[in-house]
């Protein structure tokens, strides 16, 4: 959800003079955290059998090791330590690899699952996609299984597909980036079809007076018309792609990713560890929209849109 | 010129001499949830090559539905029509006319120049030839110096100026125009129909054109065609010839008022099956 809902976030601010607005936001935002620490925290022992005056206690509140709700800025010092200040890479037998006390290994572990279930997931999606436009027997049978797919909760399903795939040998990557196929095929499906049904009937009407092919008419009229709508739906695609990679790393234990370290540091009662990886997660959700954004007004301009 | 178009205007007297368009008895019936809708009931046309023929009558009497039916885009139930002696789908597959539509229709990613290159990027032209045309058919319609503007950056007038150039970019014998300034303000109308007027006689074109503006039809045609709905059909044609130098001013002239008001007759008539 985190990585979601920062998608917005990623948006760059400021152009449109929405800066003051957003940090007034963040400011209201981090005022109410703060403010929550002390509460949330009050029955753990350090506080409950604290005296002194409020002051006090919000300053105890937070610096607890292990908080029910870490103060922001103990989640940031600990993201700090966990990337800046731990070794990206360590000297093995093998040589050099990547260093799995460091956060931003687990998050390449996430990223490489979610980027290719995001390519795969796409591709499968457009695919869907043409195919429902230009049949209607495709239409008819495939675009009910493709709204069914989407009812099943992702983590009911996420440890058969781990379990089915582990059992043919496949671990790893690939079966984290089917379940972020699994997820993100959807906005791109629908996206699609209507952006490919929607030119209006005069720009179909012309390429028929030219008596243009079907892939004519898919390639100079269908396809740049869908682009707008592809764009759309590869930001939300991307981010619950990464939603799916994080939840197929739940199921299995794994010891690496994002998912593994949110499950490790419940475990373990590491509060500021599994806030850490969220935060990560919303950054690294952030980036890939930002990323998919900067494409998306690359395309539109070579393609005249109005500025 | 204007001799021979006129001889090849009247085949009929002729016998053997090619009709541009030969329609005959031609019926369209759509079949809707309220019943049948009688779209077109035994109408019968010809056009002559080198005519400026146009459809006039109020919304819902089928002009559209019959330039629609010429195309191709619609599929006639009952009657013959002919195209330069072939089918309206042969005549769609040879490419022998262009369409022009109420709107301009361009792909607003494309550049002026590429919208006008569509059609010939579909026939297989050359890069050479595409530039060429578009070149030569952006200058007849006075839109050169505007090829790589995009379409939001050309007023409505300058965009269906486009839109024609297109229809011409691949030479076509035949050009059918759909109220192709039916949304333009009545100043931009008058400037393009007089530069329509212009490239009709430069090009020898056959035009067949939908309008409701009987002005614009008086102005423009050779002849019209005024229909009345409900069924669609013809009510009369009449012949209007003002000569191939006419400038607006003709409006003023009794001729044109003459022919004008002929028009508004046929119309009347045709309504009054309505109340």
């Amino acid at each position: 959800m985190s990585a979601a809902s920062s998608a917005n976030a990623g948006a760059p601010a400021g152009k449109d003079g929405s800066t003051i607005p957003v940090l007034v936001i963040t400011a209201l935002i981090l005022a109410a955290w703060y403010a929550a620490c002390l509460p949330m925290n009050s029955n753990l022992p350090q506080l409950h059998n604290a005296a002194g005056d409020l002051m006090a206690r919000y300053q105890i509140a937070w610096a607890l090791e292990r908080p029910v709700l870490p103060a922001p800025h103990q989640i940031l010092i600990e993201l700090y330590n966990a990337t800046v200040n731990t070794a990206l890479f360590r000297q093995t037998s093998d040589g050099m690899v990547l260093n799995p006390r460091n956060l931003s290994f687990h998050a390449w572990v996430t990223l490489s699952a979610t980027l290719l279930g995001f390519v795969i997931g796409s591709v499968l999606g457009i695919a869907i996609a043409v195919g429902i436009v230009h049949s209607r027997t495709l239409s008819k049978s495939l675009m009910p299984w493709v709204i069914v797919s989407q009812t099943i909760p992702i983590l009911a399903i996420a440890p058969i597909i781990i379990v089915a795939l582990g059992s043919i040998g496949l671990t790893g990557l690939v079966p984290k980036s089917i379940i972020s196929a699994y997820l993100c095929f959807f906005p791109v499906t629908i996206g699609m079809v209507k952006g490919l049904t929607s030119p209006d009937t005069m720009q179909l009407d012309l390429m028929r007076t030219y008596n243009g092919s079907a892939a004519q008419t898919f390639w100079k009229l269908r396809w740049p018309a869908a682009m707008p709508f592809l764009f759309a739906s590869l930001k939300v695609a991307i981010t619950i792609s990464l939603v799916g990679a994080i939840v197929g790393e739940l199921p299995t234990g794994a010891q690496a990713g994002l998912g593994a370290r949110l499950l490790s540091g419940s475990y373990f009662g590491q509060t500021i560890q599994i806030w850490a990886a969220l935060f990560y997660a919303a950054m690294l959700a952030a980036l890939l929209v930002v990323t998919i954004t900067a494409a998306e007004r690359a395309t539109l301009r070579v393609m005249g849109a109005r500025p | 010129m204007n001799d021979m178009r006129m001889d090849q205007a009247t085949p009929s007297a002729g016998g053997a001499s090619p009709s541009a368009i030969d329609i005959r008895q031609l019926s369209l019936t759509f079949k809707t949830n309220d019943g049948p809708v009688f779209a077109l009931k035994d109408v019968d046309l010809k056009v002559g090559a080198g005519e400026f023929v146009s459809f006039i009558g109020p919304s819902g009497c089928g002009k559209t539905t019959l330039l629609r039916v010429i195309a191709d885009l619609e599929t006639p139930t009952g009657g013959t029509i002919a195209i330069n002696g072939l089918t309206p789908e042969q005549a769609r597959l040879k490419r022998q006319y262009g369409y022009v539509f109420q709107a301009p229709a361009l792909y607003p990613w494309r550049t002026i120049e590429k919208n006008v290159m569509l059609p010939l990027e579909v026939f297989g032209f050359s890069a050479a030839e595409r530039r060429e045309r578009a070149a030569r058919n952006l200058a007849l319609v006075n839109l050169t110096g505007f090829e790589q503007k995009f379409p939001w950056q050309l007023s409505g007038g300058m965009q269906q100026r486009a839109s024609i150039a297109r229809a011409l970019s691949f030479d076509p014998q035949l050009l059918l125009m759909d109220e192709p300034f039916g949304a333009l303000d009545e100043i931009v109308r008058d400037k393009l129909n007089e530069q329509l007027l212009r490239l009709w006689s430069d090009t020898k074109k056959t035009i067949i054109f939908v309008t409701h503006s009987i002005p614009e039809a008086v102005f423009l045609s050779t002849r019209i065609v005024v229909m009345s709905p409900r069924p669609g059909r013809i009510i009369d044609v009449i012949d209007c010839d003002l000569g191939d130098k006419r400038m607006l001013e003709i409006r003023e002239t009794p001729e044109f008022l003459k022919i004008a008001h002929r028009v508004r007759e046929g119309l009347r008539a045709g309504h009054s099956y309505d109340d």
